[in-house]
């Protein structure tokens, strides 16, 4: 039989607490200071390009859509300022994916999680939803005190006051992302008078419930909880980036204001902290910074103005909370000078494949091909063989012309002896040379055959490599394409 | 080892009852569900219940329970179908007004009938004539310009709304006659003839074979079809016996096969399953497979 258990074994270890705990609710303090002003500027930047973008005009012609950003999934085209791209040069987006990860590396390993506290659409929605629950119900202890003291009149009207501003800002958040979808005033006009699609409807709505949910609600455990970033984070780091830290060399023994002035009085060694608890109270996911790098941190700097803001009041140096690592941490107290090593291996290659991948991403949308032809070789049956003796093999060819206008073109056949081409439906007036009209902005799929009169059997392969040429009447643009021309 | 009793025991540790069961010395909680998802579990059953009645769900002896709102895929099908053809209306009345001639020249029109065309050839045609028109032995190839019936695109519609030998009024009629079985040649006969056959489009012919006396005996009873010069006769769907494409091999054996037992493929009339619109389109579609004069 088992071994029956004792109570003791099954007594827990105390010092991981309960596993599940409802979630505490967090009263961030309004503070000043200059990562404070530089979060209200990136704030007002990237809303700004996010709300108003899409009514940014810009001239294409006749027929194309003149929005300077416009996702056109009817047409499948995407369209971002000079650049328009079709489905299959999905690849820049590729390449930009790539840009993107890599400049994230990049950030990490100079300033750490400045993505996460300046720039993540979760950061900055939150941020603003903040400001407008401190304007409507007050800063911290007001919010609390409120919090506790239950139901009035003028708690209520608050609270249906703050969700009104809430929703409206959320609102406006889907609002705003249909409109890269399409044409913003038309569509604006539609959805005023409720003749827009379904489709966008619905999405003003996911995005309205997303918005005041993860911003309104959620707050810092998207951060905490949600996000796989500060765990890849976590692994992309090293010593050498420059975190969110707090100064223990500086900061510890911490006295009070008094005690601290007492001992300098004595000529003792004591902490520049004065145990204040301000960069807790503003901190956005309540956490303690002075407990050393932890991944509820979201690298806001929002600890660090609050922290200058004392030392300023009591006469001592700022950046107690500052921009720093480990190293200089240890440096200091071991009296060396301080060294900060932006430029690393890591720095460098990241810079390096962003560069890389950007240039080469420029290059091939500068020589990008506006007349372009895909070639599929008929399967069924591959070749036929024509009652005089000649050979014909048939093509599906799909021409592109991302041009704005109409085009005509000549097409070309070389490689097999002989060759004639005959495309259906073409006309021309040079005989063995069809010409045909490409429409624009369009593919234009055509049948194509070629006939090849070899003057003996021997002078054809089984497999010989033909290639086809398109040319641009007007412009003299060419184009190229190869394929295989096969024997019966 | 499973304990079964059925007591009522408490866990010292959390305080929760135990439902009895035991496994190696570890013991199963008694912890109820959450109340939510009780709910939600009668609320799917609800929910259920519903589906049985609105929509058709029980099997009757002759039939079945057809739901509040009568609701039926089919149905919803022709809709979309009627919805379909709504879009496509003008589109399909211009293909059906419009002169054969023409549409290879309105490349708005090419692009529907050959799209149009394929679809229906993939359902139709293709069982006999290969999905890409490559034929078989007996079925002819569509992407050559060998056409038994003519290859212009008036032949070619007119084939595939009638037929050949399908036995419809105005079908292609025609027959290679069995000139074996039926005794009108000898058997010797027939081997020459049929080495004549085959050195009339250059392959080789068995040592011994009078080609004079083999060219007499196709005068005789051949080119009253295939021609004097054997070059075939669309009227007729008589083959073009000079040119390198055979629709059933040109192997002596099997053309001694031909003519002893004759042949006579049947294609059928599809203007009784499919409307004139569509077999224009499919005209067009083979037209431009290549073969097409
Ligand atoms: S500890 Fe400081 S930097 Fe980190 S999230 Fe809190 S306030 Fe922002
Ligand atoms: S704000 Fe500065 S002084 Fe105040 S507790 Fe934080 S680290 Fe110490």
């Amino acid at each position: 039989m088992n071994k029956p258990l004792r109570d003791t074994d099954l007594v827990p270890d105390d010092d991981g607490g309960p596993l599940y705990a409802a979630g505490k609710k967090i009263y961030p303090q309004r503070v000043s200071g200059s990562f404070r002003r530089i979060k209200w500027i990136l704030m007002a930047v990237c809303l700004g390009i996010y709300y108003f973008l899409p009514f940014v005009r810009w001239n294409r012609g006749l027929g194309a859509p003149d929005q300077a950003v416009l996702i056109d999934l009817a047409n499948n085209r995407f369209y971002f300022f000079f650049i328009e791209l079709w489905p299959q040069e999905i690849y820049y987006f590729t390449g930009l994916l790539i840009v993107a990860a890599i400049t994230l590396f990049l950030m990490n390993a100079l300033g750490g999680r400045v993505w996460c506290g300046y720039l993540c659409p979760q950061t900055v929605w939150t941020d603003l939803f903040f400001a407008v629950e401190r304007l409507v119900e007050g800063d911290r202890r007001e919010r609390m005190r409120k919090a506790e003291e239950g139901w009035s009149l003028q708690r209520g009207s608050e609270l249906v006051l703050k969700h009104s501003i809430w929703l409206m800002i959320a609102w406006w958040t889907g609002g705003a992302w249909v409109l890269y979808f399409a044409d913003a005033p038309t569509l604006i006009k539609d959805l005023v008078t409720f003749q827009a699609p379904m489709v966008a409807y619905i999405w003003i709505g996911i995005l309205t419930f997303t918005t005041y949910t993860l911003a309104g609600f959620m707050r810092e455990q998207v951060c905490v909880y949600m996000c796989p970033w500060p765990r890849i984070q976590a692994a992309l780091t090293d010593e050498w980036a420059l975190n969110v830290t707090y100064k223990y060399d500086r900061g510890e023994q911490r006295t009070s204001l008094k005690k601290a002035a007492q001992a300098r009085a004595l000529g003792e060694q004591v902490g520049d902290c004065v145990d204040c608890n301000q960069c807790v109270a503003v901190c956005p996911t309540g956490i303690d910074i002075r407990n050393g790098p932890q991944l509820d941190c979201i690298q806001c700097g929002l600890c660090i103005d609050a922290c200058d803001n004392v030392m300023t009041k009591i006469g001592r140096p700022t950046r107690l909370i500052g921009y720093d690592n480990d190293i200089n941490i240890h440096r200091r107290m071991e009296g060396k000078p301080e060294i900060f090593k932006p430029l690393r291996a890591r720095t460098v290659v990241y810079s390096a494949l962003i560069a890389g991948i950007g240039a080469i991403m420029l290059y091939a949308l500068l020589n990008r091909s506006l007349l372009d032809l895909n070639v599929l070789h008929d399967r069924n049956p591959v070749a036929v063989r024509l009652s005089d003796g000649s050979i014909r093999n048939g093509y599906t060819i799909r021409f592109l012309n991302k041009r704005g206008f109409d085009r005509v073109i000549a097409v070309d056949v070389s490689g097999p002896p002989n060759a004639v081409i005959h495309i259906v439906g073409a006309d021309s007036i040079v005989p063995d040379r069809p010409m045909i009209i490409l429409a624009r902005d369009a593919t234009t799929e055509l049948r194509v055959l070629v006939d090849s009169r070899p003057s003996s059997e021997e002078d054809l392969a089984p497999s010989t490599p033909v290639a086809f040429h398109v040319t641009d009447i007007g412009l003299g643009e060419v184009a190229s394409a190869k394929d295989v021309f096969v024997k019966p | 080892m499973a304990d079964h009793a059925h007591h009522a025991e408490i866990d010292k540790v959390t305080g929760t009852s135990t439902t009895g069961h035991e496994w190696d010395g570890i013991k199963e909680l008694n912890t109820p569900l959450p109340r939510w998802w009780i709910w939600t579990f009668y609320a799917c059953i609800v929910w259920s219940l519903g589906y049985f009645l609105v929509y058709p769900a029980w099997p009757l002896v002759n039939g079945y329970t057809t739901g509040f709102f009568n609701y039926s895929s089919r149905a919803e099908l022709a809709v979309d179908l009627a919805k379909l053809d709504v879009v496509r209306g003008d589109k399909m009345a211009a293909l059906a007004t419009a002169p054969l001639a023409d549409i290879e020249k309105d490349p708005a029109l090419l692009a529907l009938a050959r799209a149009k065309g394929k679809v229906v050839f993939g359902d139709n045609c293709a069982a006999c004539h290969g999905s890409g028109g490559a034929g078989a032995k007996g079925y002819p190839n569509l992407n050559d310009d060998d056409w038994l019936w003519g290859g212009t695109l008036e032949q070619i519609e007119k084939t595939l709304l009638y037929g050949a030998r399908s036995g419809h009024d105005d079908a292609h009629q025609g027959n290679m006659p069995a000139f074996g079985k039926d005794g009108l040649l000898e058997k010797d006969q027939i081997v020459q003839l049929a080495n004549y056959v085959r050195s009339l489009s250059g392959l080789s012919v068995r040592p011994g074979t009078d080609l004079a006396a083999a060219k007499q005996l196709f005068a005789d009873n051949c080119s009253s079809c295939h021609g004097d010069e054997a070059k075939g006769n669309v009227e007729l769907g008589a083959p073009n016996l000079t040119d390198r494409i055979w629709l059933y091999g040109s192997d002596e054996a099997t053309l001694i096969e031909t003519m002893t037992n004759g042949r006579g493929g049947v294609m059928p009339a599809w203007n009784e399953r499919l409307d004139p619109a569509t077999i224009k389109a499919m005209a067009v579609y083979v037209h431009s497979l290549g073969g097409g004069k």
